[in-house]
């Protein structure tokens, strides 16, 4: 047994390039529950980060009593982190469940019954869509609903109403990565694989703690770092994160100046000849245009701007310019910060000048935060049109037309989809009258929480669908309870394009649905027709919607019409596309160097990265692309809010590997709500010092939004950046919200707002009594004098590990043939 | 020769759109993209009256009858409110920089009929930002037309 909570990651299994990760079942049973009293398991994955962890479900009595993780499945080989293993059941399983619709009463939510609560819904939604049309109303979803839900959505909202404002907080989270693949490669869809680790010489983490965020990937690469032949490491972030204690190069970079390294890194490669000239000719555009912008960015010129060292500069550029196969990973360092789609792109533009994509070992992973975001963007629930569609292309929009019988014009392609921010901005100035929330909580995780406070305490009609009650719940009209994870059947979509199915194991509470019998049940009662007078949307079971979804994908990029629920059960997970042409699925894209990028194809124009100008279809046309990938680069811009005087420091908000989003699930497992219980901020040793700030202070920490006041962890961060969590929120208590001080402002390209870069202003308020609630045994390590007790999980986080019961599987035998 | 004419007309051209950029930054600050681009802008416009300033100084001064008041383009007067505030200053800063736009290109015209190569670099440098401040203005002004012009009231 292995204590999870202390040892994140558990007991290494070293392997050398080339062989197959190695086998490790991750178990753990409830208190009292031993392996023969298991009545049954349940097939399922896990959905607390996007890594897609294949598990199954102990059920007994009809409850959930514990996981284990899938030997069988490509994606964990039976392993769990702490957050799958103590989280993602006794999540579900908090007394304080909603179990019946609310509705407002008098100013007070009362508890009612789904006829009175769906009454009210369609009876202002019918009223609003007769006087003021489609664009009053506005859906923000999720990153953690299934695959068919975000399909039903996507077509109550694009066939039925009419609406262009729906998005999901996956905007928050995953948006740049989708952004960052139109622009270089024509089309969202993940180039690489999991798989790459185990080929790679080098990996390259950029923005990505991925020992936090993706557990159980991390320990892949551990187990690469401790085999014979260990991968060359550079970690790109300002943090002192497990990556970089494992580096063989760390850029702690300023938050936000990812893109002066981009170019500086894309210059040296051309400038010591480390490129592929003939690949670069054949399968891409754009050579001469970043030749001219990364020119002024010598090592030196990065090492000013990012406060960084040139050597070190120097030294990454040979990593990447040099090891036989590379691969790179991205996440919210870039994605959350200034100039997140040009960064983002920077990165494809290194592999695509080495020629390095499509080949084991050589990969992208444009990472996404949320287990299912992946298929909010392939169902277009963020507002994209469903199966990569470009909304500008009027075939396109003519077959979506055809498949669900309906006008074209109904279909919103007028106008761009409407991102999240623009979503409650136009509800702040009252066009968008009814908001409806699903699976997220807007009133924690969007920046400047004030703003949204008042915009969501407005006049706007205001549903919230939720596993409890949240932040958001206390300023609905309608609350509406929702079945979750292990109490609903559906499919989901990880990172690298692996398709789980998720069966059912146990009842939801009281009269808690699926958000998909939710979604279906409003479009009965909106009574929703297609041009023919039919019923625009007849399914009643998650399988029916994963047909028509299948049909809806045939022939695109994320093509699952060869996936079916039966393949799905039993297995290993699937990665799309997966069709006649690849039978087992697909393990990388673009082997042959031919990108979507075609005209026709194309999921996009293309955009002006400093700006967000959309390229002209007759413009996109003109280039003539053939399936060549794009090479774009744009100058480095200073962030828009630079530390001075009044608030000298960088501040950055980031999370914690104990806990998920605002918690809704993880602070119900006592094991992780133990390990981070309470919010801090991180300061350097160096600044700490110099205001005179020990570990455990008070410390009040300002922007030109708002405050927070918590307790000070000394940490090993870069000097000048204060870091907090963003997991807590006001109903933990006042001022710990990392969002009271995050600005409104959010990427040209990719809309993704920008959680990394603020300035503020920090100040000792009193003596703490205790060390900071920070864990200690990831990135918000103490580095100063003072002696913290280290984090661990005692007897209630011990969880059997078996190592090496069963060879390990692997992804698409037949089209990896090694 | 005219070109000094035309030289000076595109700076202070520059100058007007900056302080448009501006305005509509400082008019619309409930409009984060809207007011952090503009303001990226403006300094890009800058950068572009910076430029032209030591050609305009070697093709010498032009006299006010040379340039007359009229072919001056105007920039905005002061910045309208609510979302269809927003589309109407929008659509006055798309006439500006499209005045600019063309002005450019009539320019490198006359630069390569003169074959000023150092007046051709400027260009180079410049005009297709200001193509793509067009371009930005129009995606935002599509963006932004429908809700201003259905839903708002
Ligand atoms: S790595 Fe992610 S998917 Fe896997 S168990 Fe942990 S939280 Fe769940």
């Amino acid at each position: 047994m292995v204590d999870r909570v202390a040892e994140v990651w558990g007991t290494r299994t070293p392997f050398a390039r080339g062989r197959r990760w190695p086998v490790r079942v991750d178990q753990l049973l409830a208190e009292g529950v031993a392996e023969d009293d298991v009545d049954r398991w349940v097939q399922s994955a896990c959905v607390l980060c996007s890594n897609g962890c294949g598990c199954d479900i102990a059920v007994r009595d009809g409850r959930m009593v514990g996981v284990r993780g899938r030997a069988v499945d490509t994606v964990n080989h039976g392993r769990l982190g702490p957050k799958g293993l103590f989280g993602s059941w006794q999540g579900m399983a908090g007394r304080d469940r909603l179990t019946r619709p609310l509705v407002r009463e008098g100013g007070e939510l009362v508890e009612s019954d789904w006829d009175t609560a769906m009454g009210r819904v369609v009876e202002r939604s019918r009223a609003l869509l007769a006087e003021h049309g489609p664009l009053s109303h506005g859906f923000y979803t999720s990153g953690q609903l299934f695959l068919e839900e975000y399909y039903a959505l996507g077509v109550i909202g694009k066939a039925g109403i009419g609406t262009p404002h729906m998005d999901g907080n996956t905007r928050l989270c995953t948006a740049t990565a989708a952004a960052a693949m139109k622009e270089s490669f024509g089309s969202d869809g993940q180039p690489g694989s999991y798989v790459d680790i185990d080929e790679c010489d080098a990996i390259v983490l950029y923005g990505h703690n991925m020992p936090e965020t993706q557990t159980v990937l991390w320990a892949r690469v551990l187990d690469r770092i401790a085999g014979p032949d260990r991968p060359r490491v550079v970690c790109v972030d300002p943090r002192a994160t497990e990556v970089a204690r494992h580096a063989d190069v760390h850029l702690a970079v300023r938050n936000g100046t990812n893109q002066a390294l981009m170019n500086g890194l894309a210059r040296e490669l051309l400038h010591r000849g480390w490129v592929d000239d003939a690949y670069v000719a054949a399968h891409t555009l754009g050579l001469d245009e970043l030749r001219e912008v990364v020119e002024p960015w010598t090592p030196e010129a990065v090492a000013e701007v990012c406060g960084v060292d040139a050597g070190d500069v120097r030294r990454a550029a040979e990593i990447i310019g040099t090891s036989e196969r590379v691969l790179s990973t991205v996440l919210q360092g870039f994605y959350q910060s200034h100039q997140a789609t040009a960064a983002s792109c920077g990165v494809n533009n290194l592999h695509l000048l080495r020629g390095m994509i499509g080949r084991p070992g050589c990969g992208v992973l444009q990472m996404n935060g949320q287990p299912t975001a992946q298929n909010t963007r392939e169902c277009g629930a963020d507002g994209d049109l469903p199966g990569f569609r470009n909304w500008e292309n009027p075939d396109h929009v003519d077959e979506l037309a055809r498949l669900w019988n309906v006008d074209p014009l109904v279909i919103p392609h007028w106008a761009p989809p409407t991102h999240a921010m623009q979503i409650f901005r136009y509800v702040e100035q009252g066009s968008i009258k009814l908001l409806w929330v699903s699976a997220t909580n807007p009133a924690v995780s969007t920046p400047d929480l004030a703003r949204m406070r008042r915009i969501l305490g407005g006049d706007v009609f205001l549903v919230v669908q939720d596993l409890y009650e949240t932040e958001t719940t206390r300023y609905a009209d309608v609350v509406l309870p929702a079945a979750g994870w292990g109490e609903k059947t559906g499919t989901f979509t990880n990172v690298n394009r692996t398709v789980h199915l998720s069966d059912q194991a146990v009842d939801p509470p009281g009269d808690a649905r699926s958000d998909l019998d939710i979604f279906l049940d409003y479009a009965r009662r909106m009574d929703f027709r297609d041009r023919d007078g039919a019923p625009l949307i007849r399914w009643t079971s998650p399988e029916e919607v994963f047909r028509a979804w299948q049909e809806c994908s045939r022939g695109r990029l994320c093509d699952y019409t060869g996936i079916s629920y039966d393949r799905l059960r039993g297995g290993s997970g699937i990665p799309w596309p997966c069709n006649d042409e690849h039978p087992d699925g697909t393990v990388r894209l673009y082997a042959d160097g031919v990108f979507p990028t075609d005209p026709d194809r194309c999921e996009s124009y293309g955009h002006d990265l400093l700006t967000g100008a959309t390229v002209d279809p007759a413009a996109y046309r003109a280039l003539a692309p053939a399936g060549r990938a794009f090479l774009k680069a744009v100058p480095y811009l200073p962030p828009h809010e630079e530390p001075d005087a009044d608030h000298p420091f960088r501040y950055s908000t980031g999370r914690t590997v104990y806990h998920f989003h605002t918690r809704t699930k993880t602070r119900r497992a006592r094991q992780l709500d133990r390990a981070a219980p309470d919010a801090w901020v991180e300061l350097s040793v160096a600044d700490a010092d110099r205001l005179g700030i020990a570990e455990g202070d008070i410390v009040r920490v300002t922007s030109r939004r708002g405050e927070i006041v918590v307790p000070a962890r000394v940490a090993g961060g870069r000097d000048g950046v204060v870091f907090a969590p963003f997991h807590y929120g006001d109903s933990d208590g006042d001022g710990r919200a990392a969002n009271e001080l995050t600005m409104t402002e959010w990427d040209p390209v990719s809309k993704q707002p920008v959680f990394k870069v603020a300035a503020v202003r920090v100040e000792r308020v009193r003596a703490g009594d205790r060390p900071s609630p920070a864990p200690t045994t990831t990135a918000s390590r103490p580095a100063g004098p003072a002696r913290v007790p280290g984090t661990v999980g005692g007897p209630d986080a011990e969880v059997a590990e078996d190592v090496a019961p069963v060879d390990p599987p692997a992804v698409a035998t037949r089209e990896e043939g090694s | 020769m005219k070109l000094p004419v035309y030289l000076g007309l595109l700076r202070e051209a520059e100058r007007t759109l900056a302080g448009s950029f501006r305005q509509v930054a400082e008019g619309h600050g409930d409009e984060p993209d809207v007011h952090f681009l503009c303001r990226t802008l403006a300094a890009q416009c800058d950068a572009h009256h910076e430029a032209l300033t030591p050609v305009v100084e070697r093709y010498g001064e032009t006299t006010p009858d040379d340039e007359p008041e009229r072919l001056h383009a105007d920039g905005l007067s002061e910045t309208r409110t609510g979302p269809v505030g927003l589309l109407r200053d929008l659509q006055d800063v798309y006439l500006l920089a499209t005045f600019v736009e063309i002005t450019w290109t009539v320019v490198r015209q006359a630069a390569q009929a003169l074959r000023d190569h150092d007046l051709l670099d400027v260009i180079g440098r410049c005009d297709s930002e200001t193509s793509t401040q067009v371009q930005w203005l129009r995606t935002r002004m599509k963006q932004a037309a429908p809700q201003a012009l259905v839903a708002a009231s």
